[in-house]
């Protein structure tokens, strides 16, 4: 135990000793992500496309839109400037491969973020307060999963027309779904924690408990399941496109790219070939840097 | 350094805390699709008073009901039935609202220290939410003062205010659970199993720093604890329970020195002594079997199935408790005989 | 080099490759254990204790490595193939854990976990196995074996699922039995009931057991010889009238102050040893004790103490020793 002298200097150091920084949790995760060559790969990847999705303008002397009448559906050419070749409309490949980006990224995040904020707060609340709460919204999670999400699509579309933020509510609506049950699920465990526990005989909110306490604690899991869901978005959006009910002309995506593309495949395979490999880099690196996370946050695993 | 070795006076103190019959069931859904819940007697009527200053130990098996006591106590987990007065009125039941007030008095401390705190948060914070949430006037520096001053208390580097939990060893975790428990001043701390998850040579420095605190600032303890020999050193008074029944409830020098309970008699000598000579010479009571299923608890006694004295008359009648001395009690038709 | 021991360690050290860099869990350890003796290896958590055996069964973590010596008999066993250990462990060395459930199939029955081992390795027929199993589960007191011989572990209470695991562990009549803390998760009446039975069975099988624990009350009811680690060394052996009664090493001597005792009422402050476990990452220069050690000197800072042999078994790491 300790004398006297002893609390007094530590009362003293207390005024005098700087404070000294901790090593969070995430600090230690962010440098086990960054060890991991894939996932660092991927990231540089991935932030090279956002860019050149970013500044597409710029890259091209063509604009997504403008027909050049004199090359229609040729090859990729580096003298007249259409180094992916141009469709059958005589649209440059290449600047419309990165307005796809811009699409299916735009896509993946944000239907991605809609299904975070939604599901998460939905999520621990009914594990939070179980019992009944989360019998009743569980159930309602249930209905929804149930309901074939290819004819909720296609109602969206014709009651309100295509239109490119009904795919955004469209994909969020059915990701959440997922998030939700993993929160759930990663709540109920916490729910006994002892820190939880403490937080309640201290007389913490019930709010705050959510979103001091829960929340921060399950994001490891929600952030490796959000990394994983935006390549599904992303691939969704594809789907819906392929079948004719996602972004309008002359607008475009990956996937829409992909369907024209698919449609001539012997004659111009660039068309097909281009948008293709975009998609399938992007979908890797997502997957790899899902990886990564999944390693970092969770070592235990390992 | 003198140390309190009785309780402090009852007779000039009310009690701080009374619990009269307090109880804990917990329904078990039923075998069947139809079948009717059964209820798991967690605590089964449980009385015992608690003055300002004492430590009450609660000790017993795992599955006894002593951890989700303490919790019932702290209305952490509603109890199904009797009553628990804090400071002369009952808590049972009342309305959250009026709940919140009294929760600045009543604390806890738990087992596993690491558990206990939210690893996403630094010490500084940990230690911080119970004046954040019960005394938000208190400005940021004026309370990031207070945390320094409790951590250096708990004998903890008030520089170390910034870490996280994860960085450090289970003794100091717990000393950061303390200064979280204790930083409100509190009357009552529930202590559930506060050492048992740590090292030998840390336990001591746990209990003394706990002895240190009490006296200070005139804490109760509920120290729930299965270590019989932890709880001679720190306790006043212990109850001994099994089955969610009160088996005996003694001052320390009674119940160490004069067992009544057969319970009490064989786990007391099932602890194992620190000194080769007495502990391969002493008498031993052994008990046979395995804790009963509370779901279906032996009848009159619940102890008769492992008691090495039971009679016919411990699967009739549930014994009362008798009171022998001014400072025991006891559930146990032969204690006399036995 | 023939001896009567049965178990030779020398020089055992034990690293651990973590990305913050080497870990010494175990270093440079030597003992024996002789037929029939129990030998108890008390530590605090990460001094090593548990380490130790890890390595010589062959069940370190993946990250871990171990040299130095390790003879069972007269044969080496240290880094082993597994193939070649599989005939050691488990049936002439067997050991037992904290939590049994750890070493227990959850989704085999106990009977099928049992006679498994008897039929590989000892050629027996199921029903012979089947046999023996229920014969040794009812020698470690599990009221009505043949029953309950066919029932999942789960349907066993803690105490009665150690039982099985020992009498798993003695199913090939082995040499050496390690307990790695047998009764830590188990109440004080069971682990009662589980020290008498370790008791009885070596008087009647002559098992050299290992005890390894923290808890000296454990020791002083069944232990023949005690070595005490500390930051992954051994800091003292004896006897357990040697540890018990004339302890040399300061850190022996305060976790044998610091033990609550059933038996004597304390009037005082409880005696702790002060400051925490040490960290093996960041172990100091010289002894490991010495920011606990209420008898430092200067030298304790600067060179760490060999551990110092007095003969019979008894030595000590202390330059207190040198001093007298």
């Amino acid at each position: 135990m300790m004398n006297k002298s002893e609390k007094t200097a530590l009362l003293q150091s207390a005024s005098a000793a700087k404070e000294i920084e901790g090593r969070s949790l995430w600090r230690d995760a962010r440098i086990r992500l960054f060890r991991n060559k894939a996932a660092v790969g991927s990231m540089i990847i991935l932030g090279i496309i956002t860019l050149l999705a970013i500044i597409a303008p710029l890259l091209s002397p063509y604009a997504y839109d403008q027909i050049d009448w004199g090359y229609i559906q040729e090859g990729p050419n580096w003298e007249n400037g259409h180094i992916f070749g141009t469709d059958g409309n005589g649209r440059d490949l290449f600047i419309r491969v990165l307005y796809g980006a811009r699409v299916s990224l735009a896509v993946g995040l944000l239907a991605t973020a809609v299904s975070l904020i939604i599901g998460v707060t939905y999520g621990a609340i009914a594990g939070y307060f179980g019992g009944k709460i989360d019998s009743i919204m569980m159930r309602f999670v249930d209905v929804l999963y149930s309901l074939p999400f290819m004819f909720f699509v296609i109602m969206l579309m014709v009651v309100f027309g295509r239109n490119i933020f009904l795919i955004f509510v469209a994909l969020g609506a059915v990701e959440w779904l997922t998030m939700a049950r993993i929160v759930r699920g990663q709540t109920l465990s916490l729910r006994r924690r002892e820190f939880i526990e403490a937080a309640h005989a201290t007389g913490v909110s019930n709010f705050k408990i959510i979103f001091r306490h829960v929340i921060p604690n399950v994001l490891g899991p929600v952030i490796v399941y959000m990394t994983l869901t935006i390549p599904q978005v992303i691939l969704t959006e594809s789907f819906l496109s392929f079948l004719g009910l996602g972004v309008q002309e002359p607008l475009t995506s990956w996937g829409v790219l992909i369907s024209e593309g698919a449609k001539v495949i012997e004659a111009s395979t660039w068309m097909l070939i281009y948008p293709a490999v975009f998609l399938a880099l992007t979908l890797f690196c997502f997957n790899f840097i899902g990886d990564g996370l999944r390693d970092a946050l969770d070592p235990k695993d390992r | 350094m003198t140390v309190m070795t009785t309780a402090p006076d009852k007779r000039d103190n009310a009690p701080i805390l009374s619990v009269r019959d307090l109880k804990v069931h917990f329904p078990i859904p039923g075998k069947g699709l139809f079948a009717k819940d059964r209820p798991l007697k967690a605590v089964d009527g449980v009385d015992f008073d608690l003055y300002p200053g004492e430590t009450l130990g609660v000790v017993g098996e795992s599955g006894c009901g002593k951890s989700t006591l303490g919790r019932a106590i702290l209305q952490l987990i509603a109890p199904s039935g009797g009553q628990v007065a804090w400071l002369g009125k009952n808590i049972v039941g009342i309305p959250h609202r009026d709940m919140q007030p009294l929760r600045r008095d009543l604390q806890i401390i738990f087992q596993d220290p690491l558990a206990s705190l939210n690893p996403r948060m630094t010490i500084g914070e940990i230690i911080a939410e119970p004046l954040v949430t019960h005394k938000p006037e208190l400005g940021k520096d004026e309370i990031k003062t207070r945390v320094k001053r409790m951590m250096a208390r708990v004998g903890l580097l008030p520089q170390m205010i910034n870490r996280y939990p994860h960085e450090f060893s289970g003794g100091q975790c717990q000393r950061i659970g303390i200064a979280r428990a204790m930083i409100l001043e509190p009357k009552l701390i529930v202590c559930d199993e506060p050492v048992s998850a740590l090292d030998v040579s840390i336990q001591a420095q746990i209990v003394n720093l706990l002895q240190e605190l009490q006296r200070e600032f005139d804490l109760s303890l509920i120290f729930i604890s299965h270590d019989l020999s932890i709880v001679r050193h720190i306790c006043h008074r212990i109850m001994v329970l099994y089955l969610g029944n009160v088996m005996e409830l003694a001052d320390r020098d009674s119940i160490y020195a004069n067992p009544k309970h057969p319970y009490t008699k064989a786990l007391i000598s099932a602890v194992p002594i620190p000194d080769p000579e007495i502990e391969r010479n002493k008498e031993r009571i052994v008990l046979t079997g395995d804790l009963p299923s509370p779901l279906s608890p032996p009848s009159g006694c619940v102890f008769r199935t492992r008691c090495p004295f039971a009679q016919e008359k411990c699967a009739t009648d549930v014994p009362t408790i008798d009171r022998v001395s001014e400072t025991q009690e006891v559930a146990c038709h032969f204690h006399n005989s036995i | 080099m023939t001896t009567n021991h049965i178990l030779t360690v020398e020089n055992l050290s034990t690293r651990f490759q973590t990305p913050d860099g080497e870990v010494e869990a175990v270093n440079n350890v030597n003992f024996h254990i002789d037929p029939g003796e129990t030998l108890g290896v008390v530590g605090e958590s990460g001094s090593g204790k548990t380490q130790i055996f890890l390595s010589l069964m062959g069940l370190l973590a993946k990250n871990g490595t171990s040299t130095g010596s390790v003879r069972y008999k007269d044969k080496e066993i240290l880094n082993l193939r597994p193939r070649e250990l599989n005939k050691i462990r488990g049936v002439s060395m067997s050991m037992i854990f904290q939590d049994p459930m750890t070493s227990l199939n959850p989704y085999l029955k106990i009977s099928r976990q049992m006679t498994e081992v008897l039929v590989e390795h000892r050629g027996m027929s199921e029903a012979e196995a089947l046999k023996r199993a229920i014969a040794m589960l009812d020698r470690v007191g599990i009221p009505g074996a043949a029953q309950r011989v066919h029932m999942y572990p789960h349907e066993f209470s803690g105490g009665m699922r150690q039982r099985v695991m020992i009498a798993m562990a003695l199913l090939c009549d082995p040499e050496v039995l390690i307990a790695d803390e047998p009764t830590t998760a188990l109440d004080v009446t069971v682990q009662a009931q589980i020290l008498d039975l370790l008791r009885d069975l070596q008087t009647d099988f002559n098992t050299a057991t290992v005890m390894i624990t923290h808890d000296l009350g454990v020791v002083a009811g069944l232990c023949d010889r005690v070595m005490v680690m500390y930051g992954g060394r051994v800091v003292e052996t004896g006897t357990v009238r040697d540890i018990f009664y004339d302890s040399h090493h300061p850190y022996t001597e305060g976790l044998l102050k610091s033990m609550p005792r059933i038996d004597r009422a304390n009037e005082d402050n409880m005696f702790a040893i002060p400051g925490q476990p040490p960290n093996l990452q960041n172990l100091p220069t010289g002894c490991a004790y010495q920011e606990r050690c209420g008898y430092v000197m200067d030298r304790c800072c600067q060179e760490r103490p060999l551990l110092k042999d007095f003969g019979d078994g008894r030595a000590s790491a202390c330059f207190r020793e040198d001093g007298q």
